[in-house]
């Protein structure tokens, strides 16, 4: 577990340098409330989960090929891509140059009394997302590691894949809206003007 | 230069090219899909198709999100699976339910009337019970000539009422498969 010791709460606001620029979809739990803090209550640019799980890589993909001219990343834990790691592999084929994941990896299931994931133990996600065939894949585990992944979340010429490891201390604390109706309401008055 | 839907070729059924103009001409852009024979027709026109993203699925519920981030993002989507596929989806039926984004589905049957093969008898059986259990609607399809007034009522209770609705096309219509 030596690798697992970056802070999210320091190195996800390092790596989305503007959140503002991206329209951000996220997975249940941790990476909800990353974003929802970073984001703040009162933007409309992203659509955070509590179930659902092993959603949020296609549901990214679903709005990056429905607004090419806009920058969608998936923000998303180890356990929740895991369950449904087969989205990498069509995220490939699709390739959209207008999208990007970042898998927040901290070798735990977080929510469920942090007992130690896949990762945790062997698995390495950033291994799993270039066999899938994404082009654009980095690592990220250290402070020095940063700058470099942060250049390509903001270049975004291509599909990107950045492996986010970290430890497992507490995600931002944020209150956010459970109501998946209103917060798709918000989403779509703000990209679209209609509910 | 629009695409242009080729005609059917002699012989075969005509319904899949109509369904397929049909869904075109209802502003369904994002086809995703588990390949089925059932769909074959369906799916090798929207690859042809450069005007719309054919998205090829390592399992369907994968579909389900897409076609609620494709809403999000002002797209209709539509996802193409086979019966057996139904069972993969039913957690991710949450997010259409919950959100009441909209979610529409076209299941080609197996392990229904005539099938062959009896490893497809036990999802065939449960499709409809299943889905309906998840607060999905089901229209199931048993001639051809219902294939484009079924759909196109999924159509409008998928995107104008936020409802999810799985059409059924049965074997009844398509044919059970040759098997063993």
């Amino acid at each position: 577990m030596s690798d697992f010791v970056l802070d999210r709460r320091e190195a996800i606001p390092k790596l989305i340098e503007n959140a503002e620029d991206y329209l951000i979809v996220t997975g249940l739990a941790g990476t909800a409330r990353d974003i929802a803090h970073l984001c703040g209550a009162e933007s409309a640019n992203y659509y955070t989960m509590a179930g659902a799980m092993g959603g949020a890589v296609s549901m990214g993909l679903g709005l990056a090929l429905a607004q090419p001219n806009k920058r969608v990343l998936v923000v998303t834990g180890d356990g929740e891509l895991l369950m449904n790691v087969g989205a990498l592999a069509c995220v490939a084929v699709m390739n959209p140059a207008n999208f990007g994941i970042i898998c927040v990896d901290n070798g735990h299931y977080g929510e469920t009394g942090n007992q130690v994931s896949h990762t945790g133990h062997v698995t390495d996600l950033g291994v799993m997302a270039s066999g899938a065939g994404i082009k654009q894949v980095r690592t990220v585990k250290e402070e020095g590691d940063i700058a470099d992944a942060a250049a390509m979340v903001k270049g975004g010429n291509a599909t990107f894949f950045v492996h986010l490891k970290v430890n497992d201390g507490p995600p931002a604390s944020v209150k956010r809206s459970l109501d998946a109706n209103y917060t798709k309401t918000v989403f779509r008055k703000a990209l679209l003007g209609e509910a | 230069m629009p695409f242009e839907i080729p005609a059917p070729p002699a012989g075969e059924p005509t319904w899949p090219y109509e369904l397929y103009k049909l869904l075109k001409d209802e502003g369904v852009t994002q086809f995703s899909y588990v390949p089925d024979a059932g769909h074959k027709v369906l799916i090798n026109l929207s690859l042809a198709d450069p005007d719309v993203h054919s998205i090829p699925l390592t399992s369907e519920e994968e579909g389900v999100a897409m076609a609620a981030g494709a809403h999000l993002g002002g797209q209709k989507h539509v996802l193409l699976m086979q019966s057996s596929g139904a069972g993969n989806c039913i957690n991710m039926l949450s997010l259409p339910r919950l959100g009441k984004f909209p979610f529409l589905t076209i299941l080609s049957m197996r392990g229904d009337y005539g099938e062959g093969n009896p490893w497809q008898m036990p999802m065939g059986k449960s499709v409809q019970p299943v889905l309906e259990a998840c607060d999905v609607m089901c229209l199931k399809v048993e001639s051809a000539d219902e294939v484009l007034s079924a759909v196109s009522a999924g159509l409008t209770m998928a995107f104008q009422s936020q409802e999810s609705v799985a059409v059924l096309l049965g074997q009844k219509m398509l044919g059970a498969k040759k098997f063993g």
